[in-house]
């Protein structure tokens, strides 16, 4: 058996095979639940409105996918231009703990041009967490796999430490958590009264200023080019280093901005439980967009919808909430083998 | 003439009008070729005559279209490399393939071994192995790592390899291409002692006077074709060149070009970090005429198209353009000097498989007014100018929107043919312009390239093809090991002595 590359895909082609794995992945879950004892179709019913069911379930969906939708679209930048960040973790923490240094009274200032200045420093905290080893890899050739992923864990602990030391909230009863932010500081509300928060448009609006920015502009095409060809590219004179940190600059600063959004739009102060891995997940999101900016919208809602559908079904129905990892994982495979599958054919060789 | 009378011994390996296409291109056109046992012979000619296919096709990796092998007669099944193990044929590649963090010892147990045996008979293979570095001349630590080794005593490794499975044919790819002279000699101490336990051994090569040193036949391959069989006793190194390189290569006439300024200047231009080294060369680039760079690959021309095109520095000596040195130096500022790079790997270098012809059309040009203004791409005008070079450079595809990837190589050729030529380049890198095409393409590419002569551009034609060499050049340079020769005037050579200088004589007393 060997693939073959099909040459122009047709509409079937390209429609079907994500369809078939949607499906797949509908079906894993009815059996995930049989096993569990439970019901399956009641199951899949109250996933579905545990996410999309009541006007609170929708708004916790896209509040969960928010800091999903910048931490996929950091994952996506990178890995167009083959820079394998596995680090959003770090730089979403860098993000939220620069957020908590300048926000919770260094900077007496409105509202206005405080949190335009909260979001430029956190994003530059970032770029700066991910420029790090992007400088390693083009200078020594140090593999930025091992360097971001290890970052995850040196900011965690930094964080925690902190957290128990200078920046332990003296009002806080002990607990390891900030002081809370300036309320000039805080993101506000998109509409009065629901539980949706600015940080979802500012994400929406970055992942078309990502779009925008991939298909319009010189930058754009640089990093694209570097991605695909980077002996191509610098054979045609695009300075690829460059290219490299900008990205590097970019992807830091997106995934900053989950950890800046979370605070000051979310939760108010910065615990050393900020993220249940909104990094990691954010390669998830990135793989299931297929690196579109785009995509990553529509990924990061349907991978809210799952944690938050599985939490509430998991309590209503007694199946254990992990089935949402399970899924998670078999989502993303099958939408990898269904990717692959529009663009190849199965040939018996 | 040919001496063809059969060898006296029994025959270890035949091959039968082997046929291999790649697409247009023939690679081998009915080879045939035997090997008796205790023999040696030479496999020679340039690159691209279809030595390393015919290999890959003995070896099992690729499966020949018409054909067949036989292995001390019997038929050796296509396209099995462990088939070609097994009945004994052994193979020493190029690029060795061993495990660097592994010692000695395991690389020569590796494979050889079923991975459910509870033990290794550790002790008994590395007996036999310092019986068989013995009896061979192999002088090698069978503990040492891989890593610790230099790259004589890993290709010694290799052999040893071939004789722990008990191979009975031996094939060397150009072996001596990585050893020094001293290295070169105990291989071929090795080889005499292994001819002389009966083994057939096939010696790829295109180093006339080590195929004369050392083998007992010589098999000359030319455009996948054989293009003549003799005993090394009954020929000489200059008999060989011809009938490598080709014996009669008519010079067509070129239409007069008038000659203009230099364009471009190496001024005793030494490199850093190729295999090998620019090692002081000087070269004039003039307008209106092709210079052509004869030479078998891998003699500096990589060097030599990474100056031009902007990707090497020199470390010594000045690059001159225009009259003035160049100082800082890299691909964009060779764009912005009106040089014209076709680069050697098309897929490579010269395209992005996965952008759209339209985005590889304006990749060298994206910062000019005509494409991007303020960063921001005019999408328009770049699909506007692949449309034009699409038409006037027949470029058959979808469309501008196409991935350049589904092309043939020939119409991707044209593309960065179009890309070069539409800025009216005043210098021109052509580097194997039309390696891989077929006929057609190739007549359109020189076609073009004769073009941009007449318009009085100074072109740098790099080929190993030395038909097209002389065919097309109006000055020629041999280069060989970072070395280049004199200018020798279109047809004041022939063919046999420039395959000499190829073949690296005459350099010395060469000023």
């Amino acid at each position: 058996m060997r693939l073959e590359p099909i040459a122009a895909p047709g509409p079937a082609r390209r429609i079907l095979p994500p369809l078939v794995a949607l499906g797949a992945t509908v079906l894993l879950a009815g059996v995930l639940a049989l096993i569990a004892g439970a019901d399956p179709l009641a199951v899949l019913g109250l996933i579905v409105k545990g996410a999309l069911g009541s006007k609170f379930a929708l708004l916790e969906t896209l509040n969960r996918a928010t800091p999903l939708i910048f931490t996929g679209l950091a994952v996506a930048v990178a890995f167009r231009a083959r820079l394998w960040n596995i680090g959003a973790e770090a730089q979403l923490y860098a993000g939220a703990l620069m957020t908590v240094l300048l926000g919770t009274g260094a900077l007496p200032w409105p509202s206005a041009i405080l949190i335009p200045v909260l979001a430029l420093a956190a994003m530059l905290a970032g770029a700066l967490m991910l420029m790090g080893p992007a400088f390693l890899k083009l200078r020594f050739g140090v593999d930025e796999v091992v360097t971001t992923l290890l970052l995850n864990f040196v900011m965690l602990l930094l964080v925690s430490m902190l957290l128990e030391g200078p920046l332990k909230d003296p009002m806080g009863m002990g607990w390891p958590k900030s002081p809370a932010l300036l309320k000039e500081a805080r993101l506000p509300r998109i509409v009065d009264g629901l539980r949706l928060h600015w940080g979802f448009a500012l994400a929406l609006i970055a992942a078309v200023g990502i779009w925008i920015l991939d298909r319009k502009t010189v930058a754009g095409f640089e990093m694209r080019a570097v991605g695909a060809g980077e002996a191509a590219a610098g054979f045609a004179g695009i300075r690829v280093p460059r290219v490299v940190m900008l990205t590097a600059a970019l992807s830091g600063g997106l995934a900053a901005l989950a950890g800046f959004s979370e605070v000051a739009g979310l939760k108010g102060n910065l615990t050393s439980d900020l993220s249940p891995g909104y990094g990691y997940t954010g390669i998830v999101v990135a793989m299931l967009a297929a690196l579109n900016p785009l995509g990553v919208v529509l990924a990061a809602l349907f991978v809210a919808a799952i944690f938050v559908g599985a939490d509430s079904m998991s309590r209503a129905a007694g199946v254990p909430t992990y089935i949402a990892d399970i899924l998670l994982a078999f989502a993303l495979l099958a939408m990898v083998l269904a990717l692959t599958m529009t663009r190849y054919r199965l040939r018996r060789a | 003439m040919p001496d063809l009378t059969p060898p006296p011994r029994p025959v270890a390996l035949r091959l039968s009008k082997i046929t291999k296409r790649f697409g247009p291109v023939l690679a081998n056109d009915a080879i045939s070729l035997e090997v008796a046992e205790g023999e040696v012979l030479a496999l020679l000619g340039e690159n691209g005559a279809g030595k390393t296919t015919l290999m890959n096709i003995l070896f099992g990796h690729y499966t020949a279209d018409e054909g067949s092998i036989e292995v001390l007669g019997a038929p050796l099944p296509p396209g099995q490399p462990r088939a070609a193990l097994e009945r004994g044929i052994g193979m020493v590649h190029q690029h060795f393939t061993l495990a660097e963090n592994l010692t000695v010892l395991d690389n020569l147990l590796l494979g050889t071994r079923s991975l459910w045996q509870a033990r290794q008979h550790r002790s008994a293979a590395r007996h036999r192995i310092e019986t068989l570095a013995d009896e061979y001349g192999l002088a090698v630590n069978p503990d040492a790592r891989i890593a610790d080794l230099s790259v004589g005593e890993r290709q010694r490794v290799e052999i040893l390899k071939a004789l722990y499975r008990e191979a009975r044919v031996l094939i060397l790819d150009e072996p001596t291409a990585v050893l020094t002279p001293q290295e070169a000699d105990a291989l071929f101490a090795t080889l005499r002692k292994a001819v002389a336990h009966g083994l057939a051994v096939i010696f790829i090569s295109h180093k006339l006077h080590e195929v004369m040193a050392i083998a007992d036949r010589v098999v000359v391959l030319r455009h996948g074709r054989v293009a003549g069989e003799v005993a090394t006793t009954g020929t000489d190194a200059t008999r060989l060149a011809a009938m490598m390189v080709g014996a009669e290569v008519s010079t067509p006439m070129l239409a007069p070009a008038t000659e203009g300024a230099i364009a471009m200047r190496f001024d005793r231009v030494v490199t850093e970090g190729f295999r090998p080294d620019l090692s002081g060369v000087t070269l004039d680039l003039v307008g209106g005429r092709i210079t052509g760079l004869a030479g078998v690959s891998g003699n500096g021309q990589a060097a030599l198209a990474a100056l031009i095109s902007g990707l090497a520095r020199p470390i010594s000596g000045e690059v001159i353009v225009a009259g003035r040195t160049v100082a800082d130096w890299s691909p964009a500022l060779a764009v912005g000097h009106g040089i014209g790079r076709i680069p050697e790997d098309r897929h490579h270098t010269g395209t992005i498989g996965d952008f759209s012809l339209a985005e590889n059309a304006v990749i060298e040009r994206i910062r000019d007014p005509r494409f991007s203004r303020a960063g921001w791409i005019d999408w328009r005008a770049a699909r506007s100018h692949a449309e034009k070079l699409i038409a006037s450079y027949d470029i058959r595809c979808p469309g501008p929107d196409a991935r350049i990837r589904l092309l043939s190589g020939g119409n991707m050729q044209k593309l960065i043919l179009g890309r070069v030529l539409e800025e009216n380049p005043a210098i021109i890198l052509a580097n194997q312009p039309v390696r891989g095409l077929d006929i057609g393409a190739v007549r359109f590419v020189q076609e073009q390239l004769l073009k941009a002569r007449q318009r009085g551009a100074a072109i740098l034609l790099i080929s190993e093809d030395l038909e097209e060499i002389m065919a097309l050049s109006d000055v020629i340079h041999v280069i060989s090991e970072g070395r280049l020769s004199p200018g020798f005037a279109r047809g004041s050579m022939q063919p046999a002595e420039l395959g000499l200088w190829m073949a690296g004589q005459g350099f010395d007393h060469a000023a």
